[in-house]
């Protein structure tokens, strides 16, 4: 597959969690003259393509609902509405072999390298279970496999009799990485996969999984609320805000030019190393509830330049430059304003006067 | 130093902790998690205290708090806060001091709130158990603290319990209460680990405001050396129960001494070290049931040779520099 081209696309996609109600529940609604319970909207559109060979970051606050994407993305659970395409199809109509190959094909990374290993099993199990059960070795070349595939993540093969409850944090994750590319994996989703581990091991962590791109020819989704992280390891970046996307771009244009006033935000909240006080100067207010989004902008309430039409009117996505795409109604005012290499676009554009443009 | 110069200067500061041991009596074996820590702080002065996990920065934290559990033996040279000797005093005067003179704040906030009783409650009760006031009185008290952490509506947020609220809003009470009393010292334990970076973000912004304009020392434990760098005015790195490296937060920034502060700083992922590989510390930290002889850090380190298989001693390199390493003197 040629590099740079799609290898999953994403259309619509929107994810709702009903709260599950029992028949008293119901009765009391009923008494009361409500209704159904309103459901909680995850993902609320979402709208994004995976280019062969990337690392894509999705970057949000907790309850934005990057985690929920993640799972739609590797099939753990059913989209309420909208298409995941793997290599152009549509995941949904997928059956039989197809549908094993894009789940072999799609594999995930969790957070916590505690939980996400199964305590009663050996190492040698969790790693080589999967890829017998799908026939990708034989029962026969299973030790190898495995022991190569412990070789690859860096622990030692004489590991691989042992539980999880004998490793630590960092060699727990690298266990999970080897699981993950047992099934000789094209996209790898990694949720906060280095959120739980101490500095120095998450470096360790963070150049294993750069070396193995470049070993297995991977492609990335990494989802993290961590933008130093992000900036190190991603080649694109999504910034999501309750349930959609607000701005997406080349990993240097967010850091650099960054146009939407929330990745603003986040960048300024950026811890660096750095002698001398800093003066903190944070955003107020907090995610809004999902159940109970604003109205318009969904960002409008904490936003140090939300105008009348950010409360009455959704901005949408717009490319505001190539490969750069952000939703607010501040870049119809930056819209004329050249974009010289260098400067950062959204410092312009946001210099203009808003009310230029409501006028 | 004579006795009356040694007296002064304890004067002057308001925490002098000389040799800290807190070793953990366990079933394998005798965990030595903090062994031999020294720190003191100016009133009104800021100390980011940082290591990572099982580095005994939040043990430390708990052993000048008192608050280590019955397996946990804290022995001390020296431990001073503000004229108090914390190893003699008596539980009850310990008592009278915490939440009092000194105050800590957790990681997480709901294990600071009692999730049974509404917050006016918990700071009312705050107050009464340290000053004979009025209810009255208490209450106009947390009104004021939880204005002071910048909680909007603070009438409405003292009616509710603690499940009613956010993690970021759990935290700022959690602030409060530790506000109450006007304390000399904070020990704040990660607070910000659990929260949103924006939140975060609000939180630092109330805390340095806080500290600038009542003049409270802080002692901010956390693994986030970047995070502290913009908030501390010194700097104490942790590691397997021992500082490695003190001083303030400009010269560690500019100069580390030691190779696993310089190693800790160079493996922060930023947009400079995009493309490349991170410099890695190699290893993971070793076991405090069994850790080597000599320099804890000597498995890992780059530049460990014979000498480091002796215990390095806490040498100062420049005024109020100090480096636990045989090698602290070359450069890195």
């Amino acid at each position: 597959m040629k590099l740079g081209s799609a290898i999953m696309q994403v259309e619509g996609l929107r994810r709702e969690y009903v709260q599950p109600s029992d028949f008293i529940d119901r009765i009391g609604r009923r008494l009361r003259g409500q209704g159904k319970p309103s459901p909680v909207q995850a993902v609320m559109g979402v709208d994004l393509d995976i280019r062969h060979g990337e690392v894509l970051a999705i970057v949000g606050e907790s309850g934005c609902g990057k985690t929920t994407l993640g799972r739609m993305l590797t099939g753990i659970i059913p989209p309420t509405a909208g298409k995941v395409l793997y290599r152009g199809r549509d995941i949904a109509g997928l059956h039989g072999q197809q549908r094993r190959d894009y789940e072999l094909a799609v594999q995930m990374i969790f957070q916590d390298p505690f939980s996400s290993l199964n305590p009663r099993m050996r190492v040698r199990d969790i790693i080589g279970e999967a890829p017998v059960v799908h026939g990708l070795v034989s029962r026969a070349e299973r030790d190898d496999y495995v022991c190569n595939l412990l070789r690859k993540v860096g622990l030692d093969p004489d590991y691989r009799e042992r539980y999880p409850h004998q490793f630590s944090g960092g060699q727990r994750q690298r266990i999970g990485v080897a699981r993950a590319l047992a099934l000789k994996p094209s996209i790898i989703v990694c949720d906060e996969a280095v959120a739980a581990l101490d500095v120095s091991i998450q470096a360790q962590v963070l150049n294993l999984f750069m070396e193995l791109r470049r070993d297995f020819d991977l492609t990335y989704v990494f989802i993290s609320h961590n933008l130093g992280v992000v900036s190190h390891i991603s080649d694109r970046v999504a910034i999501m805000y309750l349930g959609r996307i607000v701005e997406l771009a080349d990993t240097e244009r967010v850091f650099s030019q960054a146009s939407h006033p929330y990745t603003q935000a986040l960048l300024k909240e950026l811890p660096v190393l750095s002698a001398g006080k800093r003066r903190f100067d944070p955003i107020s207010g907090e995610l809004p509830s999902p159940a109970d989004p604003p109205s318009g902008c969904a960002f409008h309430p904490r936003c140090p330049r939300a105008m009348d039409r950010c409360r009455a009117e959704r901005p949408l996505m717009q490319k505001i430059a190539p490969g750069h795409w952000s939703a607010c109604h501040l870049n119809d005012t930056g819209e004329s304003i050249p974009v010289a290499s260098g400067t950062p676009v959204a410092a312009v554009s946001l210099q203009t006067d808003p009310n230029t443009e409501i006028a | 130093m004579t006795p009356i110069q040694e007296h002064r200067k304890g004067n002057e500061l308001l925490l002098d902790v000389q040799g800290l041991q807190t070793w953990f009596y366990t079933r394998d074996g005798v965990v030595k998690a903090v062994d031999g820590v020294s720190l003191h702080l100016r009133p009104g002065e800021i100390l980011g205290l940082v290591g990572e996990s099982g580095s005994g920065k939040s043990v430390t934290g708990f052993s000048i708090m008192g608050l280590v559990g019955e397996r946990g033996k804290v022995r001390a040279e020296r431990m001073m806060f503000d004229g108090y000797d914390l190893t003699k005093v008596s539980p009850e005067q310990m008592r009278n001091l915490r939440g009092n003179r000194l105050a800590m704040i957790f990681q997480d906030p709901m294990m600071t709130l009692n999730p049974t009783l509404r917050i006016d409650t918990q700071m009312i009760e705050t107050v009464r158990a340290h000053e004979k006031v009025s209810r009255q009185a208490a209450r106009a008290r947390a009104l004021e603290v939880l204005r002071m952490v910048g909680i909007p509506a603070p009438e409405a947020r003292l009616m509710v319990y603690p499940h009613h609220l956010s993690g970021g809003m759990r935290q700022r009470i959690a602030i409060a209460i530790a506000l109450l009393n006007g304390p000399k010292l904070i020990i704040a334990d990660e607070p910000t680990t659990a929260l949103d970076v924006t939140i975060q973000g609000q939180i630092l912004y109330e805390v340095q405001k806080l500290c600038r304009e009542m003049g409270t020392a802080l002692i901010w434990i956390t693994h986030d050396l970047a995070l502290v760098s913009g908030l501390a005015d010194r700097m104490a790195v942790m590691y397997a129960g021992r500082i490695v490296e003190s001083t303030s937060t400009q010269a560690l920034i500019d100069q580390p001494m030691h190779p696993y502060t310089h190693g800790l700083m160079a493996s922060i992922p930023s947009l400079g070290t995009r493309g490349e590989p991170l410099f890695q510390i190699p290893g993971s930290t070793p076991s405090l049931l069994n850790l080597p002889t000599g320099c804890a850090f000597r498995s890992r380190c780059y530049r460990a040779d014979a000498q480091c298989e002796h215990t390095p001693e806490t040498r100062a390199l420049a005024p109020g520099h100090e480096v636990r390493c045989w090698h602290s003197g070359e450069r890195i």
